[in-house]
């Protein structure tokens, strides 16, 4: 089993993506929401952290928060996959536990 | 205090306003303004239609003064001045046709 | 002797997730009221308040995103963006939505106020400011 990983703060302004990605294990389930939506844009400064943790980890957005920034889906760095509320409860109810990266 | 509006009892909060925006339909600027002893006229309409149509481009209901301008520019020069809506909303522009429009209070506004 | 001052707002966090970028919005369309000459600067995640296309539908708040479009109509003059910003979270001017601006005396109109400009540019406008709002 594998640990969902959540993070609400956009990758510029903290560095909470940064060290979610550093300290999690492979085959972990990252979720983005809230302001950490940005991260998943293409073309961005971090556009690589992400691309490289699709690799070995997998990355959720919630959508609602993906369309409310104004971002369009065409623009998601591949290999991101979107969940709604529902699916952000599948995700938690899927995996051992949550860890917030606030 | 509800008010009663076409048959259905819609919430207002302390000052007046419709609680929510989406109750809003004709009538409730009919009622508010019987409340207040005055009689809607087209010169009336005019400016709860443009509050509307604001309200619904920008999301906010605006100042007195964009008000003022914007009904110059629509209504004619004539219209865009704060003693024509004044006459016509004699409690203020903002404060009275914003509530009649159903539209919160104007950012700004005491 | 004028008591006009220029008033620069200085808007750096990204809309919704925090109360930051409604909070200045509000203090711009009151600060307007008082004729003073109101510029807005977009940095950092700043920026991101003008991205077009945004539906709050499913978050339950207030899109608060087609209220930027007015401020011409509260004689705003200029909306500034940063450039490095933008480019740094894969944005254009193309990504932000426009906002009009015209003297309803003269008629005189500028199409969009919002301008992206260079680094050097934003620090030589913040200096020039007398008075910088932070948010």
């Amino acid at each position: 089993m594998s640990d969902l990983h959540t993070v609400n703060k956009s990758p510029f302004e903290k560095n909470s993506l940064e060290s979610c990605l550093r300290l999690s294990k492979a085959g972990s389930a990252i979720l983005l929401y809230e302001d950490g939506v940005y991260a998943a844009l293409k073309g961005t400064a971090v556009e690589n952290m992400i691309a490289s943790a699709v690799g070995d980890k997998k990355v959720y957005v919630l959508g609602p928060d993906y369309k409310a920034r104004g971002l369009a889906d065409d623009r998601m760095i591949d290999g991101v996959e979107v969940v709604d509320y529902a699916g952000f409860v599948d995700l938690v109810e899927a995996n051992d536990k949550v860890q917030a990266w606030v | 205090m509800p008010i009663e509006v076409d048959g259905k009892t819609l919430e207002t909060d302390e000052e007046g306003y419709l609680v929510n925006l989406n109750d809003w339909v004709p009538g409730v600027a009919e009622v508010m303004a019987k409340e207040d002893d005055l009689e809607l006229t087209q010169d009336h309409w005019d400016i709860i239609n443009f509050l509307r149509e604001y309200y619904e481009e920008y999301q906010i209901a605006p100042a007195v003064r964009v008000l003022t301008k914007a009904v110059g520019k629509r209504l004619g020069k004539e219209k865009g001045n704060s003693k024509y809506l004044y006459g016509l909303f004699p409690y203020g522009p903002g404060k009275q046709a914003c509530r009649y429009a159903g539209l919160p209070k104007p950012t700004g506004c005491v | 002797m004028s008591d006009t001052k220029n008033f620069m707002f200085l808007n750096r966090r990204a809309p919704y997730g925090t109360i930051y970028a409604w909070e200045s919005l509000e203090v711009v369309l009151i600060a307007a009221a008082f004729e003073q000459n109101v510029s807005l600067m977009f940095a950092d995640d700043g920026v991101y308040e003008l991205t077009k296309g945004q539906d709050t539908a499913g978050i339950g708040m207030k899109n608060f995103s087609p209220t930027y479009r007015t401020l011409g109509d509260y004689e705003v003059r200029h909306m500034y963006v940063d450039k490095a910003s933008l480019e740094a979270r894969g944005l254009t001017a193309d990504d932000l939505v426009q906002v009009e601006w015209e003297d309803w005396e003269t008629e005189e109109s500028v199409d969009n106020i919002v301008e992206v400009v260079d680094s050097e540019k934003v620090a030589e406008l913040l200096a020039e400011s007398d008075v910088v709002f932070s948010f």
